[in-house]
């Protein structure tokens, strides 16, 4: 068992063209890390230099938004399934 | 160049009028890979505002499930500007650039600042235009309207609903 992880068109080109990864990881960011490491590169998309969760990216463990449960602290577990998504939003 | 059929367009130009003077935001979409906008799809615009919209989190992700599902992908984000030209702004932009951001998606601005209910004129205007915007650039792109989007393709890949 693994997390399943869903990766939006553009970042594809880290995965070799792959729509979903698997990976593990006790909480979101550090599956983000184990992500990185068989998928170079992928990391410095989603998280900030700062350390925080990209604000134009959503990230989802099962349903729930992360932003809403402790973004990268968020824990995860074998079986879960994660989305990534560009946020979408703008105004005038 | 956004190729978009009549329909498609009218019902974009409908829901900005309808939600005017709140933006109005949605996607087209079409089967992945390709630049064909089939499916419209009006979304909600969570921050209910005249100066910013937002597609809330959850319908979101509901979006995409259906959208993957069905091997399709955004080909138009679009949504409405209530004061403004139909240009991206800087909150437009930044969106648009973010990290996960396609940037093969076309961004459909429409402004309904002239149309009629607002102005109260007869010969009201809603402007539509179309961009594509890369790592914070911004490039307008003609949009041809064309009358039946699905004639003319073959019918292995029409889907129909």
């Amino acid at each position: 068992m693994a997390i399943e992880v869903r990766i939006p068109t553009i970042l594809r080109t880290h995965t070799g063209g792959s729509k979903t990864v698997e990976g593990s990881g006790s909480t979101l960011g550090a599956l983000i890390d184990d992500l990185d490491s068989k998928h170079s590169g992928l990391k410095d998309r989603l998280v900030t230099e700062e350390g925080k969760l990209h604000r134009f990216v959503n990230v989802y463990v099962n349903d729930e938004d992360v932003r809403f449960t402790g973004a990268l602290d968020t824990e995860v577990k074998d079986g879960d399934s994660v989305t990534i998504l560009p946020a979408v939003a703008g105004g005038c | 160049m956004l190729r978009i059929d009549r329909a498609t367009y009218d019902a974009i130009v409908a829901h900005a009028r309808k939600d005017h003077p709140d933006e109005a935001c949605g996607v087209v979409a079409g089967p992945e890979g390709t630049e064909r906008p089939e499916r419209f799809v009006p979304m909600l615009n969570a921050a209910r505002s005249p100066t910013f919209y937002e597609f809330d989190s959850a319908d979101l992700l509901a979006l995409y499930r259906e959208m993957d599902d069905r091997d399709e992908w955004p080909v138009v984000v679009y949504h409405s500007h209530t004061a403004t030209e139909a240009y991206p702004s800087r909150t437009d932009i930044g969106y648009a650039s973010g990290p996960a951001a396609d940037p093969r998606t076309h961004y459909v601005l429409v402004s309904t600042r002239h149309h009629g209910p607002e102005t109260g004129l007869a010969g009201d205007d809603v402007e539509f235009r179309s961009y594509r915007i890369v790592d914070g650039e911004v490039s307008e792109e003609e949009v041809e309207i064309v009358e039946s989007y699905l004639f003319g393709h073959s019918p292995t890949t029409v889907v129909y609903d």
